[in-house]
């Protein structure tokens, strides 16, 4: 599951400026989950709006904004409503936002901070966190990952900063290479951490076009072209 | 007939002939000046073996410390210059070691740098190509005449490389993991050892104890930093990882009548106590310099 944050609303009037006409879309996927979007956020919205000023033109929840072909599908019946808006306010992560901003002609603005930052999550969610790095070292590091745990992605070992194991960056926050260096005495493997790793290959970070774009994506077209 | 060993610095030499070495610190100044720095160095001059000059230290905006560095040797001192793996990408890290060596600058002092979110822009983008380990490993390498993609230097640099400890870790973890990486940071070239700042001494004795059993040889310096109020001990004890001021220091420094007095004699204490088992004294004295002199007459 993908964790988003409200934006303040202050911030989401200042951005929609001049634009008077609202069309307002939510996904029901992550933000239902996250209690930053789901039909009573939306209405919500759309009240606070009409009092400062705004007309929505329409609202509407989609599960999930990141399916292009469905948001093409679900919004078909709905073009007259998005046509009289001058933009669109979307609840959902950056990836919804994306995804509308490609398929409507509108300017689609966040109504949401995604904050998974640090990481992609599993489908189930849970604590670990994924860089897609394009360079696993997880088996020297005793399953932790370095670079989503560790805010400095020090990958010779624990910096001095940490106070009572935590992380000098937030006191709330377990440091990252405690947490490796308990994982890797629990199985009995401390050994692994004298192993030299040299820096990692950013290039593995940059995926090609063909690997950047599933087909999955492809068939989204073909299925709003049919 | 032995050939005489050349050393590249002061620092070097001080500490592979077992003399106890001093080394100070000054922080470069917020600001396109260099009479401050002048300034603080004039109290070094005859003392400091090597003067550290900070590198943004606690991640604040401040001139660089590579300039800074070559102020000092320009001047007549030998600095020890920092450099953290926090602002600069494999590329400038290289690129500012080859420019130190012109400059002069021997002695480096490999760090990591702590995190951006601690200083006077903590908006910033932190960089971390590199940690201190392969900080040192670069250095390493250029001295063997390769960039780290193994392109040949038309010229070799060569450094005195140094690295930093904490004898004061505060966990189980958090010691072992300052052992294991000090042993890598060895491993990969460190020279000499600067430590984090210690007011206890029995903690640094039992760090010593510790490096002798696992026959780790190198010199180390231990980190002093001057005690100048009760507050300052209570901030650093609350807000400065991996530092610890005990109570009876806290209650010296409350009930003096003359500060200065008394963070010298702490500071003095603190170094002979612990002298004999360790190859030297890395001073900070964050302006207070000029009581680095009366603290290292009373050192026997």
């Amino acid at each position: 599951m993908i964790l988003t944050e409200s934006k303040p609303v202050e911030e989401i009037v200042e951005k929609l400026g001049k634009e008077k006409n609202i069309f307002i879309m939510g996904c029901g996927g992550c933000p239902e989950g996250a209690e930053t979007g789901g039909k009573k956020v939306l209405n919500e919205m759309k009240k606070t709006l009409e009092q400062k000023g705004f007309s929505v033109t329409g609202i509407i929840e989609i599960d999930f904004i990141c399916q292009k072909a469905l948001i093409r599908s679900r919004l078909k019946p709905r073009t007259s409503e998005i046509e009289a808006a001058d933009s669109v306010l979307v609840f959902s992560c950056g990836l919804g936002v994306q995804a509308a901003s490609e398929v409507l002609d509108k300017v689609c603005h966040p109504a949401l901070n995604t904050m998974t930052f640090g990481g992609i999550t599993g489908m189930w969610h849970g604590k670990e966190r994924c860089d897609t790095c394009g360079s696993c070292i997880l088996d020297l590091t005793g399953g932790i990952c370095p670079y989503t745990n560790c805010p400095k992605m020090l990958e010779n070992g624990a910096c001095a900063g940490q106070s009572d194991d935590k992380c000098e960056t937030d006191p709330d926050r377990d440091c990252g290479w405690v947490l490796i260096y308990k994982n890797l005495k629990r199985i009995g493997k401390l050994d692994l951490l004298e192993q030299f790793i040299e820096p990692r290959d950013y290039r593995k970070a940059l995926p090609t076009e063909k690997l950047r774009n599933s087909r999955l994506w492809a068939y989204d077209e073909e299925a709003a072209d049919e | 007939m032995n050939k005489q060993k050349t050393y590249l610095s002061t620092l070097e030499q001080k500490l592979a002939e077992k003399e106890f070495a001093v080394t100070c610190e000054i922080g470069p100044p917020k600001g396109a000046d260099k009479e401050e720095i002048s300034e603080a160095a004039g109290f070094l001059k005859g003392i400091a073996d090597g003067i550290n000059v900070t590198d943004l230290q606690s991640s604040v905006m401040r001139m660089g410390s590579l300039t800074t560095s070559a102020l000092l040797i320009e001047w007549g001192y030998e600095p020890v210059f920092q450099m953290t793996t926090r602002d600069r990408n494999r590329l400038m890290i290289q690129s500012e070691l080859l420019s130190a060596y012109v400059a002069g600058v021997r002695n480096v002092l490999a760090i990591t740098g702590d995190y951006t979110n601690i200083g006077d822009h903590p908006q910033a983008k932190p960089v971390y190509d590199m940690d201190s380990v392969q900080l040192l490993w670069t250095m390493q390498t250029l001295e063997q005449g390769k960039d780290l993609v193994g392109n040949d230097l038309t010229h070799k640099p060569a450094f005195y490389k140094g690295a930093v400890v904490n004898p004061g870790a505060d966990t189980e973890a958090a010691y072992e993991l300052q052992i294991l990486k000090m042993k890598k940071k060895i491993e990969m070239g460190a020279q000499f050892f600067q430590t984090q700042a210690i007011f206890d001494a029995e903690t640094f004795k039992k760090f010593m104890d510790r490096l002798e059993k696992e026959k780790i040889d190198v010199p180390v310096l231990v980190g002093i930093i001057l005690l100048k109020s009760k507050g300052m001990a209570k901030y650093m004890n609350k807000f400065v990882p991996g530092v610890f001021v005990p109570d009876n220091l806290i209650e010296k420094m409350e009930k003096t009548d003359d500060k200065a007095a008394t963070c010298i004699e702490i500071a003095a204490d603190l170094i002979n106590e612990v002298k004999s088992c360790c190859a030297g004294a890395h001073i900070q004295a964050l302006g207070w310099e000029k009581h680095i002199k009366p603290i290292m007459d009373l050192v026997q």
